[in-house]
């Protein structure tokens, strides 16, 4: 061999060894502290300062009342298959940042697994009883606990609320949960314990700001260069986004974005001496079918967050017995909506648009008659599993509003009896009437459990004569509102689709608001309307005004049913499965509820560890 | 050569623009919305999202949006992503070290195996080894890493418990207990890895060498009275590895890019489970750094890689 050739030899084995010596290094030299760890750290972190000296709180905090069982500390171990990616929950672009947030900061209260209001950093919950919530529903009083601290030990006052209202309602900021402030006209500090919040209108909700996921709360010392643009944009809120302090049992340890949270006890949490944990951990990533896996099959998690699996695959995996699962209120209602306006392709610009008329689904017999030959037993047992039971209705949650009046079991003969009633008449395995044949396309996303259910309801309607053309649409798409794209569930060129939606508060009318005639979805809007049905009753519209202006809680409550019934009776839309996603925990892991409007962690810091 | 080299580079820049606007238009053209999933959300109305796309500066047409990602980026600025409002690079740093763990150490573990694998096969061609490493070799470049991924999981994570499922990226190897943890949690994504590599590898290998085995100067060799052992390691190997060294020079840049789906599977959230989450989230700014860093790597490793040929081979000369 040629010394030339060596030497060539020797070069590209030194090249070699420093790219693998590189790859030690940067092993060695990754970041290991939270980016932005807050200079003043905490100066006892063990023996906790007992910050609070507050009176004993007697309100509903979710304490656990039996003493703890196991030796206190250790890791609580979560896992998410969506990793947290910001720790600011007014910059979320997922349920895993509210999620991920939660462990730090809090709002002034949170919902329970029974949609009660329990409060979190509010002494009390207001209400028109107490003469928090001013009965003309101008405006809402909260008081605050006293002597509460953020983790870095500085004091909890009015004036972090109140930036936390500033910080979302500059529209520069871009907040996610901008539409959770936009109520408000005004925030006043009445004492150093007490604000009052007045609305630009009179509001029926008065628990829409700084309750639940929307509202945590901010430190003003930490966010105070952060309204508008910067709060993206410079360097000092970047880095605040990423490590936030809190007032909740942890703060951060450290995070890297997109991959894993660890978060250590906050020594200066109210309650510190009743929180069991050391240390959380987040985990994100992966799938959800593994998770499952990891918490009842090797044990390697505590907690496995969202279990959307096919029920074949999920029975066997909770049927371990070391995990339980944790389901119940709602994840939102799987519904067909139905095209009142015409989608067909010939007609061009004018296609879906809300003054064509739909050929046949406006005709109530054909809505009735679909609705009553869907197998939703079938759908339920056979698909869903643990994972949803059937529903009559299209709102649910809370139970308080979930309708007692609506039927929806299965019965063929009864729907072939309506359409032929109406006059349409079987011409092979189809029905027509003056020359319109009921063949409808149904459209929903790509997803292994809507497929499966589109090929249910297919048969089933072919008994009834009715022709189902199915189409699947990548999810990005179906769901991604594009104007440009005409296979959004927005534009809807078809005559049914499928998907699932659900209130986001206990307070129903945001929700109840996708059917009124003004949110009609067309290409004015630029298809942004939420009411994608195009779906426009004015008996509808009366009840929303009513509601609208309705403060009495039970009236509203009986007119959120009413105007449930008069959604499901009229076939606007067709509900089908009521989904109750799972989640999983350890057997010897206590605390986790499930939760409908909150946070599944909602009240982490009283989770323990039994033996 | 200096001068083949600087030339070599000037010709790369404009490979590179090409190669960003045909990424960038592709990307803007694809639909998706950084909030999709909370687009029927009822308590963030179409106005916020709105917004914050005007935030993201989304609301501009996309050539727009390219040149000003362009120009930004001449100054050092690769932007900020949609899901962490954090600069990129910092992303992609704190993603690196895992990739290079995992993938790296596969690579590396890949062509440790196939060299002396595709030797034998070749020297000993039609030999029960040879038969028994084609077998395998097709076996790895036939199943896809999924598939093994899934298969090794349920058989060595689930049922025997040798190895966890979730790989922990916050591991500190500090001692020899760590240091088992870490070898634990890499051995199943680092065998699927090594599976898959080292079949193509070892096929490329034995090609080469049986190449040269019938070669004049290999007969010369043999009637000069060398060793079979010398013959073999001597002359063939040298001569066999030169188009497979090439080939390794070319396949490190992929390590770079991570691998998508063995990450993504095992959890172990490097570049190539970021790549993949941030097109699912249509977080632009974080795709184009990744896939523009991983087209830059791809142009220079390809430039060493010729170089490193005319250096090995005396018959390649550039000017």
């Amino acid at each position: 061999m040629s010394h030339k050739r060596l030497w060539a030899w020797i070069t590209l084995m030194a090249v070699a060894a420093m790219i693998l010596a590189a790859c030690g290094q940067q092993q060695q030299a990754q970041p290991t502290t939270a980016p932005a760890e807050p200079a003043t750290a905490a100066p006892a972190p063990t023996a906790a300062p007992q910050p609070t000296d507050a009176p004993a709180q007697p309100t509903a905090e979710p304490a656990p009342t039996t003493p703890p069982a196991a030796q206190q500390g250790g890791k609580l171990t979560i896992l998410y298959w969506q990793a947290v990616t910001t720790l600011n929950p007014h910059l979320a672009t997922g349920t895993k940042d509210f999620d991920g947030a939660t462990v730090i900061l809090e709002p002034l209260a949170r919902y329970n697994e029974k949609d009660e209001l329990v409060p979190f950093l509010a002494a009390e919950i207001p209400t028109i009883e107490n003469g928090g919530v001013a009965a003309d529903g101008t405006s809402v009083t909260w008081k605050i606990k006293p002597g509460i601290k953020w983790s870095d030990g500085t004091d909890f006052t009015i004036d972090d609320i109140i930036f936390t209202w500033q910080y979302c309602a500059d529209p520069a900021t871009a907040c996610t949960t901008k539409a959770a402030f936009d109520p408000i006209a005004n925030i006043e500090k009445i004492d150093d314990t007490t604000l009052k919040i007045t609305w630009k209108e009179p509001t029926a909700d008065p628990y829409i700001a700084f309750v639940g996921p929307f509202g945590m709360i901010l430190q003003q010392k930490q966010f105070g260069n952060c309204i508008g643009a910067a709060a993206s944009t410079s360097a000092e809120c970047q880095a605040a986004n990423l490590a936030p302090i809190g007032t909740n049992a942890w703060k951060l340890r450290e995070f890297r974005p997109g991959d894993t949270v660890i978060y250590e006890r906050n020594p200066f949490f109210r309650d510190a001496d009743k929180v069991f944990f050391d240390e959380v951990e987040i985990k994100g990533g992966g799938d959800a079918t593994s998770a499952a896996r990891a918490v009842c099959e090797t044990g390697e998690v505590d907690f496995a967050w969202n279990l959307q699996i096919p029920k074949a695959v999920l029975e066997p995996i909770l049927a371990s017995g070391k995990c339980d699962a944790i389901a119940g209120g709602s994840f939102g209602v799987e519904r067909i909506v139905v095209n009142f306006a015409n989608p067909d392709p010939a007609l061009g610009d004018k296609r879906s648009e809300p003054d064509q008329p739909h050929p046949f689904l406006t005709d109530p017999a054909v809505r009735r008659a679909i609705s009553l030959a869907i197998d939703r037993k079938a759908i339920a047992e056979q698909l869903y599993g643990p994972t949803g039971e059937p529903t009559c209705n299209v709102l649910v949650v809370p139970a308080a509003v979930n309708s007692p009046n609506t039927k929806c079991d299965r019965d063929v003969a009864e729907a072939n009896r309506i359409l032929d009633e109406a006059g349409w008449v079987r011409n092979g395995p189809v029905r027509e009437k003056n020359g319109v044949k009921l063949i409808v396309s149904f459209q929903t996303s790509i997803n292994t459990l809507r497929q499966s259910t589109q090929a249910i309801i297919k048969s089933n309607l072919a008994e009834i004569g009715i022709q189902v053309n199915v189409k699947a649409i990548d999810a990005a798409v179906f769901f991604g509102g594009d104007p440009g794209n005409p296979d959004t569930l927005n534009k809807f060129y078809a005559d049914l689709q499928m998907y699932t939606n659900g209130p986001n508060s206990a307070d129903p009318q945001q929700y109840l608001q996708g059917w009124i005639c003004a949110e009609v979805a067309s290409s004015a809007n630029q298809w942004s309307g939420s009411n994608d049905g195009r779906y426009c009753n004015p008996e509808y519209d009366a009840l929303f005004e009513q509601l609208k202006t309705e403060l009495n809680l039970e009236r509203r409550a009986q007119l959120a049913i009413q105007m449930n019934d008069l959604l499901v009776n009229d076939g606007a839309v067709i509900p089908l499965i009521n989904r109750r996603t799972p989640n999983a925990k350890l057997k010897n892991l206590e605390g986790p509820t499930f939760n409908t409007f909150d946070s599944s962690i909602w009240n982490i810091a009283t989770w323990r560890r039994v033996p | 050569m200096l001068q083949y080299i600087i030339r070599r580079i000037l010709i790369a820049i404009p490979t590179l623009l090409i190669i960003s606007f045909v990424i960038f238009a592709v990307l803007a053209l694809a639909p998706g919305d950084p909030l999709a999933q909370f687009a029927l959300n009822p308590a963030i109305p179409e106005s916020t999202r709105e917004l914050i796309r005007i935030q993201f500066g989304l609301d501009q047409p996309w050539p727009v949006r390219y040149v000003r990602w362009l120009t930004s980026l001449l100054r050092g600025d690769w932007g900020f992503s949609f899901g962490t409002r954090g600069p990129v690079l910092d992303l992609i740093w704190q993603r690196l070290p895992q990739t290079l763990t995992v993938v790296g150490t596969a690579y590396l573990i890949a062509v440790l195996l196939a060299i002396p694998i595709g030797i034998i096969s070749a020297v000993k061609q039609y030999s029960i080894f040879d038969n028994v490493a084609t077998f395998f070799a097709f076996v790895g470049f036939s199943v896809p890493s999924f598939f093994t991924g899934l298969v090794l999981m349920l058989v060595f994570a689930i049922n025997l418990k040798w190895f966890p499922i979730v790989y922990n990226t916050t591991l500190q190897v500090v001692d020899w207990d760590t240091f088992t943890q870490q070898v634990r949690q890499m051995t199943l994504p680092v065998t699927v890895l090594v599976v898959q590599q080292t079949a193509a590898l070892t096929r490329f290998m034995r090609s080469s060498m049986l190449d040269n085995l019938n070669l004049d100067y290999v007969r010369t060799a043999r009637a000069k009275g060398l060793s079979d052992r010398m013959v073999v390691l001597r002359h063939v190997l040298v001569n066999s590895l030169i188009p497979v060294v090439t080939l390794i020079a070319l396949g490190i840049p992929t390590i770079f890019a991570g691998a998508i789906i063995t990450e993504n599977l095992f959890r172990v959230n490097g570049l190539g489970a970021l790549l993949i989450t941030s097109i699912n989230n249509s977080d632009t700014p974080v795709v184009m750094a990744l896939t523009f860093i991983f087209a830059i790597l791809t142009v220079v490793f390809n430039l060493i890689a010729d170089i490193l040929y005319g250096v090995l081979d005396p018959r390649v000369r550039y000017s």
